[in-house]
């Protein structure tokens, strides 16, 4: 080989060692800021992590207390956003992949649909404060659930067709040919076909809005006491951390990383559970 | 291709053909499938239709909303750098530019990131790690964005404050032009902080629609690529990101729509101040921390009017990115649908 080929082939060489090593490096460091992040949650939560935090409300600066009011209250709010959103996400979702297919109005549902999936969830809280708040004339947690909805709906509609679309249509021609009505088709044979990714959906859409917290400051709001009034202001987690975690008493910041522990390992375990659990088998 | 065609076995129909409910068999008169079939139909178009005008009613009823302080400052709200509650003068200038900026700082640092992120998924990762490293990404994508705040805040700023911002003002502060965005004192929070911790939240959304992107290639492609010989970087470089392209574009856009909007890592971190500074050190606003942080304690009219016009534009900015996003996104997987 000439002089000029080889030193060629040894720059292609370097050029290649280079950047696969830059690639190596960003991926270490995507994992650092992954396992430094998880760190400091366990390292500052974990102190904090107590029996009370489960039995006692909010305290006031300065006396001890818990957190059982904020996670009664997200558990409320987000249980009832879910109720919402899951039935009106998937019959969304059904007529999309079975009705609507190819329509325009399918296509531009579909389009505005990946919109509302990314859109600022401030924004969502600030819509349903003009609408809900504003009109009621008080904070409360149904608002809240309203604005968590609005951002799980997408989740579900997407997932439900996107799920619905992989079941074969020799699936739905057997049931069809033994005469059963299209919606008992879609019911009982193509959608338990793929109940195990709607599940997972679903799964993805509470963990997405357990930890929401910008929708809930204008909508829900926060309350210092016990209350199972979904009409009135409630406590919840993520608006507890904003509040607790903003202020100068350490206390309170205590208790703020404890709930961002409990919040974090929530919808991580949340996402693993819908990852491997409920994973939709191959139809083919 | 109505169904009834299907039962009277006129051939395969294509996957993907349209399924319309028609009746199979004409049902006797009073039969329940008479009824039941259109009910489900329409009671399933009702709610996609309702997904659908969902858009349009929160661009109206932000805009109604906001209305009074539009009516009050006109044009001039969009272009006006002053913020004062106590004087209700208001203006986006100072919210937008911080906006802007803190996306700006976090697609310039994530995309590259994201990219070596999804190179090494796709073309180095051992086949085993594919899966479990993978989901790693995705879990850092799925950690809530007011832990990242609270990380920001307690964890990252300390540090940022204490060794990054003296080396940055120590090195790139030395240039000429670009020197004056690293000056002023280390405290930590501030636009860049703001900027960076955005990058980490979004990195994981463009690495993830890179990898899947990138996954879309035809291995014939490549394949022809190494067998003449080409290194692991030449065959990514001149043949993966090449046709890959589009989407990874849309990745981009996809991770923009995210970082415009992101409210409480930002809130954190950015310091809430309604200025323009020529330093990124300085505190500054974006759109949605100042919503976060004035939104509640906003007792005027006029004042809680302007926090809506700003939400108003930022759910403008982010439809834009988004839809190019999508447009961009569906562009190439209408294409691998038909290539491969």
């Amino acid at each position: 080989m000439s002089n000029a080929r080889r030193a060629l082939y040894r720059r292609r060489v370097w050029v290649n060692r280079i950047n696969l090593a830059m690639s190596l490096m960003t991926m270490a460091l995507g994992m650092l800021f992954l396992l430094w992040i998880l760190a400091v949650l366990f390292g500052k939560g974990l102190g904090a992590m107590s029996l009370g935090l489960f039995t006692r409300m909010t305290p006031p600066p300065g006396a001890a207390g818990g957190l059982a009011n904020a996670i009664y209250g997200s558990v409320a709010i987000v249980g009832t956003a879910t109720l919402i959103s899951t039935p009106i996400g998937i019959l969304a979702g059904i007529w999309l992949a079975e009705y609507g297919r190819d329509r325009w109005l399918a296509e531009a549902t579909r389009f505005v649909n990946d919109m509302l999936l990314s859109a600022p969830s401030i924004v969502l809280g600030l819509f349903v404060y003009t609408v809900y708040v504003v009109r009621v004339g008080h904070f409360s947690g149904w608002a809240g659930s309203m604005a968590l909805a609005l951002i799980a709906i997408p989740v579900v509609v997407r997932t439900t067709e996107n799920m619905l679309r992989l079941v074969p249509h020799s699936l739905r021609e057997a049931a069809i040919a033994l005469g059963a009505p299209m919606w008992r088709v879609i019911l009982i044979v193509t959608l338990k076909a793929v109940r195990g990714g709607v599940v997972t959906g679903i799964l993805l859409a509470v963990a997405r809005i357990s930890g929401e917290t910008a929708p809930l400051l204008f909508t829900a709001l926060n309350n210092q006491f016990w209350s199972a009034d979904m009409t009135g202001p409630m406590a919840n987690l993520p608006v507890v951390i904003f509040q607790f975690a903003m202020s100068p008493f350490a206390d309170w910041q205590a208790l703020a990383w404890a709930a961002a522990l409990l919040i974090t390992l929530t919808v991580l375990l949340l996402n693993i559970l819908a990852r491997t659990a409920f994973r939709q088998r191959s139809l083919r | 291709m109505p169904i009834d065609d299907v039962a009277l076995g006129s051939g395969p129909r294509p996957i993907g053909g349209a399924a319309k409910p028609a009746p199979r068999t004409s049902p006797r008169r009073g039969s329940p499938s008479r009824w039941q079939d259109p009910l489900f139909e329409q009671t399933t178009r009702f709610f996609a239709v309702l997904v659908l005008v969902l858009l349009a009613g929160i661009v109206v009823a932000l805009a109604v909303a906001a209305a009074p302080a539009l009516e009050r400052f006109g044009p001039a709200f969009f272009v006006t750098d002053v913020w004062n509650p106590v004087k209700l003068r208001f203006g986006a200038l100072a919210p937008v530019y911080g906006t802007l900026v803190t996306s700006a700082i976090a697609l310039v640092i994530g995309v590259p990131v994201s990219f070596g992120i999804a190179l090494f998924l796709t073309e180095m990762c051992p086949a085993v790690l594919k899966r479990p490293l993978g989901t790693a990404v995705e879990l850092l994508a799925a950690v809530p964005s007011i832990i990242y705040g609270m990380w920001g805040l307690f964890v990252f700023a300390p540090f940022f404050a204490g060794h990054i911002q003296p080396a940055l003002t120590a090195t790139l502060g030395r240039l000429w032009g670009v020197g004056a965005l690293f000056q002023g004192t280390p405290i930590g929070i501030g636009m860049l902080a703001a900027g960076l911790i955005l990058a980490v939240m979004i990195i994981p959304f463009i690495a993830s629609v890179m990898r899947d992107v990138f996954e879309v290639v035809p291995p014939v492609l490549k394949e022809s690529a190494y067998g003449i010989g080409c290194t692991t970087w030449e065959v990514v470089r001149h043949v993966v990101l090449p046709y890959a392209r589009v989407g990874v574009v849309g990745g981009i856009m996809l991770g923009l729509g995210r970082a415009l909007g992101e409210t409480m890592a930002v809130t954190f971190v950015i310091g809430n101040a309604f200025r323009i500074h020529r330093s990124l050190f300085e505190p500054g606003n974006s759109i949605a921390s100042a919503l976060a942080n004035e939104f509640n304690e906003a007792s005027d009219p006029v004042h809680r009017a302007s926090l809506i016009a700003l939400g108003l534009v930022l759910f403008a900015l982010t439809l834009v990115v988004l839809a190019a996003s999508r447009v961009l996104i569906g562009h190439l997987a209408r294409r691998a649908g038909t290539t491969t």
